[in-house]
């Protein structure tokens, strides 16, 4: 082990059915140290942390923790507690039925001389606990009587309560306000000077410049690298996050700047939000603009696109479709105004693998009109033809199942769905996830088009080349929430420093 | 919610799950209450009557402890009405033809509920099968077994020590609630022993669920099973020895079934299982685990005793009756659960 380390994981293997969650990383805590994982959603931040409490079994690797000699396998939380590392997961671990005191003690309440838990003892201890922490809760009251974020920093004072050597934090601050992420710091520099080493997994990138003396960066399951906190600058830091060299980032210019402000108003939406998702924002689309989504994995783009189409229902503000005030309730009504909405995930709510590639273009069209009115065979034939040969899917027939399609190809499967239907705003959410190059140009070729014959798109892409080269404009998403639009003369960087945030010079 | 350091909590507040006990108990009281008045002239306030509740019902009353405790985890046991019926039948039948001696055959048994449960608990913890799959088949095991002992009914000797055990009239002390019968004979009332060891039970398991580290990690698994896991409870052993437990109550609650009936027949206790859990649920205790304890139980027993009472003094009705009524609490009790839920959660 390294001098001064706490806790050392080398080359850590996990593979999940169908993913390769870890492949191959390092991490390295040092006494004292608090140090950022970042990753976009789904890197394999909790999946590392989870291999080190024993809470999933890695294939390969070793860990090794201050004062134990040789590597250590978890077998299990409680295992990992005795060796020194405290966890609070990123989803609440309490039991909401029991009071705040048993959640505290539970596994380690203090006994009386029967061997019974001493419930006087135990309220005392927890007492005692939350006025440290300066939190003012009743602590016999359920759990579940108080709001996430006092349960969170319940689930926070337990952890920290544990004599630990590591004290492991997977995004505690989500539900926490400014007041509370204060204290939780003000928590974590009290340990640090005691000399315990802090994990901290945050989405919140200020939190990270404001606590943390170190940043480990994860990627799709890989290491990208281990910084120290002065060399890893905002924009640098999205920049690894997102799998770009920030260094190497040419200025692609974009070749006009097209201005839409005197066009009509094809999509008007102001306030619109969903619990849980998506807070209250507004967005303005022009008959013949493309609008991008843009953002860190898991920042809302998909979910806000789902808003406006009534996938996921709108729960205030009000939205104009054309001009008009409309409410939509579900899909059907979006389609009957005209919309259409390619899903990212068409695995799930894209492809029917066992109808033929026809049935799959028919189908939104067939939704639209209703069940009861059928779309004569030879029309339903001219139309399936028309896209095959419109998007050059390479399909056997017209009759072929689709299931039996390449991936790329199902995709334009789906675009011709849509196209069928002939809509005048059109949502493509990652259209050209998994597609080869060649036809990734066609999808955007056709995007441009279809823009220049006055449809209104939105385009969410995750790379940015890619949203450069079709936007017209690009709405910036963190965490929910749409924090500024970006037009006109757009960079890979320009737009970097929008999703990052805060000082771009930092 | 806002910033919840800024409220002040102290106030001593009642939670739901003290409501629904109370509701509970009121109901018991009412319905006890209109027996009272309805059958004035049968004397159906007697304080005799109300014991007879609790004669009656003591094995039942204990089963329903166990029931609880595997309920309080978020399980099921369906197997216990079956487990009561064999017990009968075995002490029965060891007393009667086998020749056996109450005590050991009482310690067999009551080894028998433990064993039985330990496999139960077995399959439920460790090979993750649906409780409910693995106690339907303690069911049907239990209740053959019962038959293949002996297809017909046999008594329980009086001559026995065990048959002995219930003549044993365990008067009220200061001869509370005395009265002069027809004859003009002091009559004292009086519990049977099986009453005695059912309450006692009661205390014991409330005491266990309130103040045990196994008691508590009960209701912690019930809870949520995957934060009780995180958390360092090891919840495999919980569920196994909930099965256990539950197991052997429905043997000690077959012994005191066994005292009161004086009989196995292989037909005996069907569906006591359903009355057991019915209780629970009306003292409230949820099917999703985690919200109960054996006070509210003993009052659903008590609910359920009444009701086939009052059915009984009525004398015109059906027995059958007394399971419309049970129905309707059900539903009544199942109702409010949800609408404290729902309210629980409009608060969030
Ligand atoms: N229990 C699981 N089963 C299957 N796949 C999983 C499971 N947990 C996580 N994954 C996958 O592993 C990858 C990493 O997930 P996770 O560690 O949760 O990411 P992060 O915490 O960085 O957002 C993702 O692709 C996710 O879908
Ligand atoms: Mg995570």
């Amino acid at each position: 082990m390294k001098n001064n380390a706490v806790l050392e994981m080398k080359g850590i293997c996990m593979t999940f059915p169908g993913v390769k969650a870890l492949d191959n990383v390092d991490f390295t805590l040092k006494k004292g140290e608090i140090r950022a994982l970042m990753g976009e959603n789904g890197a394999g931040k909790s999946t590392l942390i989870k291999c080190l409490t024993g809470v999933n079994k890695f294939e390969a690797g070793e860990i090794y923790i201050d004062g134990i000699e040789g590597s250590v396998v978890n077998r299990d939380t409680l295992d990992a507690q005795k060796k020194g590392i405290s966890t609070v997961y990123q989803e609440i671990n309490l039991c909401p039925n029991l009071s705040v005191a048993e959640n505290l003690f539970i596994g380690r309440e203090p006994l009386t001389k029967l061997g019974t838990v001493n419930r006087r003892k135990m309220n005392a201890q927890a007492a005692q606990l939350m006025k440290d922490l300066e939190l003012d809760i009743d602590v016999t009251r359920d759990l579940e009587e108080y709001s996430l974020a006092m349960q969170q920093m319940i689930a926070i004072a337990r952890a920290v309560d544990m004599e630990c050597k590591v004290l492991i934090l997977d995004e505690p601050t989500s539900s926490l306000d400014d007041n509370e992420v204060e204290k939780l710091f003000g928590m974590m520099r009290r340990l640090k000077e005691q000399g315990v080493g802090i994990i901290f997994v945050t989405h919140f990138l200020e939190q990270v410049y404001a606590v943390c003396d170190g940043i480990t960066v994860l990627r799709n399951g890989q290491l990208v690298g281990e910084y120290d906190i002065e060399e890893l600058p905002r924009v640098k830091l999205v920049a690894a996050m997102m799998g770009k060299d920030f260094d190497d980032l040419a200025a692609i210019k974009q070749e006009e700047i097209k201005d839409f402000s005197g066009e009509p108003l094809e999509i008007d939406a102001k306030g619109l939000s969903h619990a849980g998702t998506i807070k209250p924002f507004d967005l303005e689309i022009h008959k013949g603009e493309v609008v991008g989504l843009t953002g860190l994995l898991g920042s809302g783009r998909s979910e806000l696109a789902r808003v406006i189409y009534g996938a996921d229902r709108n729960q205030s503000g009000t939205l104009k479709v054309d001009g008009k005030e409309r409410r939509i309730k579900n899909p059907i009504d979006a389609m009957g105004l005209g919309m259409g909405f390619l899903p990212d995930d068409r695995k799930a709510e894209g492809i029917v693998g066992d109808l033929s590639v026809r049935e799959n273009i028919i189908l939104a069209m067939q939704a639209k009109l209703g069940p009861m009115k059928k779309i004569p065979m030879h029309v339903q034939n001219e139309i399936a033809d028309k896209y095959i040969e419109l998007l050059q899917i390479k399909t056997a027939s017209r009759e072929t199942l689709i299931k039996q399609l390449s991936g790329g190809n199902q995709q334009k499967v789906i675009l011709a769905r849509w196209l069928a239907t002939d809509p005048d705003f059109l949502i493509l959410d990652e259209p050209t996830r998994g597609i080869d190059v060649g036809t990734k140009t066609e999808i955007q070729k056709l995007v441009v088009q279809l823009a220049q014959e006055g449809k209104s798109l939105i385009f969410i892409s995750s790379e940015i080349e890619e949203m450069l080269r079709v936007c017209n404009k690009m709405a910036v998403l963190r965490d929910g929430a749409k924090v500024g639009e970006i037009s006109g003369n757009m960079t890979q960087e320009s737009v970097l420093s929008a999703i990052a945030g805060g000082d771009r010079n930092e | 919610m806002k910033n919840p350091t800024l409220h002040n909590m102290k106030k001593p507040r009642i939670g739901s799950h003290t409501i629904m006990l109370m509701i509970t108990i009121v109901l018991f009281i009412v319905l006890y209450g209109a027996g009272c008045v309805m059958y004035a002239n049968k004397e159906f306030g007697r304080l005799q009557n109300f014991l007879n509740v609790l004669i009656n019902n003591a094995g039942l009353l204990i089963a329903a402890c166990g029931i609880t405790c595997v309920m309080l985890t978020g399980g099921i046991d369906i197997s216990v009405g079956s487990v009561v019926a064999m017990t009968c039948m075995f002490m029965s039948v060891g007393l009667a033809e086998w020749g056996m001696s109450s005590g050991v055959l009482i310690a067999m048994i009551l080894c028998i509920g433990l064993v039985f449960g330990a496999v139960q608990g077995y399959c439920i913890a460790y090979l993750e099968i649906q409780p409910f799959i693995v106690t339907m088949a303690g069911l049907f095991f239990a209740r053959g077994m019962t038959a293949v002992i002996s297809k017909e009914q046999v008594s329980v000797p009086f001559d026995s020590w065990f048959g002995q055990l219930s003549q044993i009239k365990v008067e009220m002390p200061f001869q509370i609630g005395a009265y002069l019968n027809k004859k003009g004979v002091l009559m004292v009332p009086y519990v049977r022993i099986t009453v005695v060891v059912a309450l006692v039970m009661v205390l014991i398991t409330f005491l266990m669920l309130r103040y045990t580290k196994f008691g508590r990690s009960l209701y912690a698994v019930g809870g949520n099973q995957q934060s009780a896991a995180l958390m360092g409870l090891n919840v495999k052993k919980t569920k196994l020895l909930s099965h256990v437990l539950c197991s052997f109550y429905a043997t000690l609650g077959g012994l005191c079934f066994c005292l009161n009936t004086m009989c196995g027949t292989p037909t005996q206790a069907t569906g006591l299982e359903m009355d057991a859990i019915s209780s629970a649920v009306i003292g409230g205790t949820l099917l999703t685990g985690g919200v109960g304890n054996v006070i509210g139980t003993l009052f659903g027993v008590m609910i359920n005793g009444t009701i086939s009472s009052l059915v009984k003094f009525n004398g015109k009705l059906v027995a059958s009756w007394a399971n419309i009524i049970t129905a309707i609490l059900l539903c009544f009790f199942i109702l409010l659960q949800a609408i404290f839920a729902k309210i629980k959660e409009r608060k969030k």
